[in-house]
């Protein structure tokens, strides 16, 4: 495995269309909203114009971003051990079909529980600390996870099972050198979708209990009507969500690039 | 030496129903020989080679390689699939090295092997490259150099060309017995084309399905060197219109029977 970007790393920014399109389209929607809060004279309380949310934001810039990286640290966090409990409940639960009818029904069941439901009885169970919302993270982003690393660990080809049979391999060696490679491609997949997942578990966290983090200050915004204030929590959530996905998409074309490659026509 | 003794290889579907996939097969292959095994679908073409790989157990009778019976995978066996089945994450000549690795042989020492492998089947300056990069073709012969890399005196070969267009086909045969020719090994080669399987072989085992018995075996007495133009000879039309007569023929009296 190389670690060496490949030739065409950058190939697929297209400049034109696929940079400057989308940025012209995004900037041209602002104008039209700030244009239609003052046109129609919205009051800020309802929907806050572009350019006061900016100008809010920034005043409690040194808050804000303590808040930020509150949540920041929860949604990373809770993401890790998402994957540290998806990889081995996964290879555990591909084991055998024993232990797969055994352990799926008792995680489609866990998804099945509103999540936001639950959180409130967590934080009774647990105690008003980071603990309960690392769970609700956990709990949020989990499950699509170990479905695509089993997905993936069951998608090789049975000829090259039978190969690694012929050549003596152990379960071990079968697991390590053919099943969790051939899974790489999967196991991506499922860690953008846990990403994405886990900035929503984490607000989630925040709203039943926090003392900081971006979901928390949304709450106590828009209790006191400082409904610009929430707005720019809102974007920088998303934001955050955006260069959260990056990071794990840049990660595997620097580490994987031939999962990357493999994806490059199916994902976009 | 291969010696297969009144091997029989029964299959439990999932209704309880059983399958005969095989039944009292008896065949003794000698060192070096080049064996086609040519058969319609479902006549246990497939099964015969695995239980030679000791990947499956036989229901009945028994396996021998030099005398020993086959009771697990073993290290002379090489095997080649329909599909190249290479590793995507793994370059060319990574994938060659892929069995010394895993049987825990010396894989630094492999690499002059496995260029000389590679350069042997005109893969020579793809070693870097990734399996996507390359055609079907390639990558099969890629995989023919895999089965290759640990020096098996066996090589068992499942429709290797089967999933190939016509013309590749043609010339992978013709490489196929370049490698034989250079480097002697006993082959056991399925296959679904009676062309293929006449051109290739010292004896060619015709097999009847349901259950999977040996038809009959016959050999070709053909010259080698052999390419495409022997085709014309007398001897070969001869031992194909036998080959299709046994294929067809029993499948008219099927028909008729039924």
């Amino acid at each position: 495995m190389s670690s060496k970007p490949p030739a065409n790393f950058w190939r697929r920014t297209n400049m034109g269309q696929d940079v400057l399109l989308p940025i012209s389209v995004f900037l041209g929607l602002l104008v039209i909203w700030e244009a239609a809060v003052q046109l129609f004279n919205i009051p800020v309380y309802l929907l806050p114009a572009p350019t006061v949310i900016w100008t809010e934001t920034v005043a409690i810039a040194s808050t804000i971003g303590n808040h930020t990286l509150a949540t920041l640290g929860t949604v990373v966090v809770g993401f890790f051990i998402s994957f540290a409990i998806s990889l081995p409940l996964a290879v555990f639960m591909t084991s055998s079909p024993l232990i797969s009818s055994a352990i799926y029904p008792l995680l489609v069941l866990t998804q099945s529980i509103p999540k936001v439901a639950l959180a409130p009885i967590l934080v009774v169970m647990l105690g008003a600390n980071e603990l309960p919302r690392l769970v609700i993270t956990f709990l949020v982003a989990f499950f699509p996870l170990v479905i695509a690393i089993a997905v993936g660990l069951l998608a090789v080809p049975d000829e090259l099972i039978e190969l690694g049979r012929s050549l003596k391999a152990s379960k071990f060696q079968e697991l390590y050198r053919i099943r969790l490679p051939y899974a790489v491609p999967f196991i991506f997949s499922g860690l953008k979708v846990a990403i994405a997942l886990a900035v929503v578990g984490a607000v989630v966290g925040e709203f039943v209990n926090a003392d900081k983090g971006l979901g928390y200050m949304i709450i106590t915004a828009t209790a006191f009507f400082k409904v610009p204030v929430a707005f720019g929590a809102l974007i920088l959530l998303s934001i955050m969500g955006v260069v959260l996905f990056q990071v794990v998409v840049i990660i595997e074309r620097i580490f994987f690039p031939w999962s990357a490659a493999n994806q490059e026509n199916t994902i976009a | 030496m291969i010696s297969i003794d009144n091997l029989s290889k029964v299959f439990h579907s999932r209704d309880g129903a059983k399958v005969f996939a095989l039944e009292d097969v008896s065949l003794t292959v000698g060192d070096n020989e080049f064996i086609t095994i040519v058969g319609p679908s479902g006549c246990g073409k497939s099964t015969l080679l695995r239980l030679v790989s000791g990947l499956i157990q036989p229901s009945s009778g028994s396996v021998a390689i030099d005398r020993t019976i086959v009771i697990e995978p073993r290290q002379d066996t090489g095997i080649v699939f329909q599909m190249p089945v290479l590793l995507p994450w793994a370059t060319i000549l990574d994938n060659v090295l892929f069995p010394l690795k895993m049987l825990g042989r010396d894989v630094t020492g492999g690499i002059v092997k496995a260029r000389h492998l590679l350069n042997m089947v005109g893969l020579g300056g793809f070693e870097q490259k990734y399996p996507r990069e390359l055609s079907g073709g390639m990558q099969q012969r890629a995989a023919i150099c895999r089965s290759l890399i640990h020096n098996p005196s066996v090589l068992l070969m499942d429709e290797p060309f089967g999933a190939l267009d016509a013309l590749t086909r043609e010339e992978m045969a013709l490489e196929v017995l370049r490698i034989w020719t250079e480097e002697p090994k006993t082959i056991l080669f399925v296959t679904h084309s009676i062309t293929e399987a006449v051109l290739l072989a010292d004896r060619v085992v015709v097999m009847s399905p349901r259950p999977g018995r040996i038809a009959e075996i016959i050999d070709i007495n053909l010259p080698r060197p052999r390419t495409f133009e022997i085709e014309a000879h007398h001897e070969f039309q001869k031992a194909a219109q036998r080959v299709r007569g046994l294929i067809f023929g029993n499948r008219d009296e099927q028909q008729t029977s039924s």
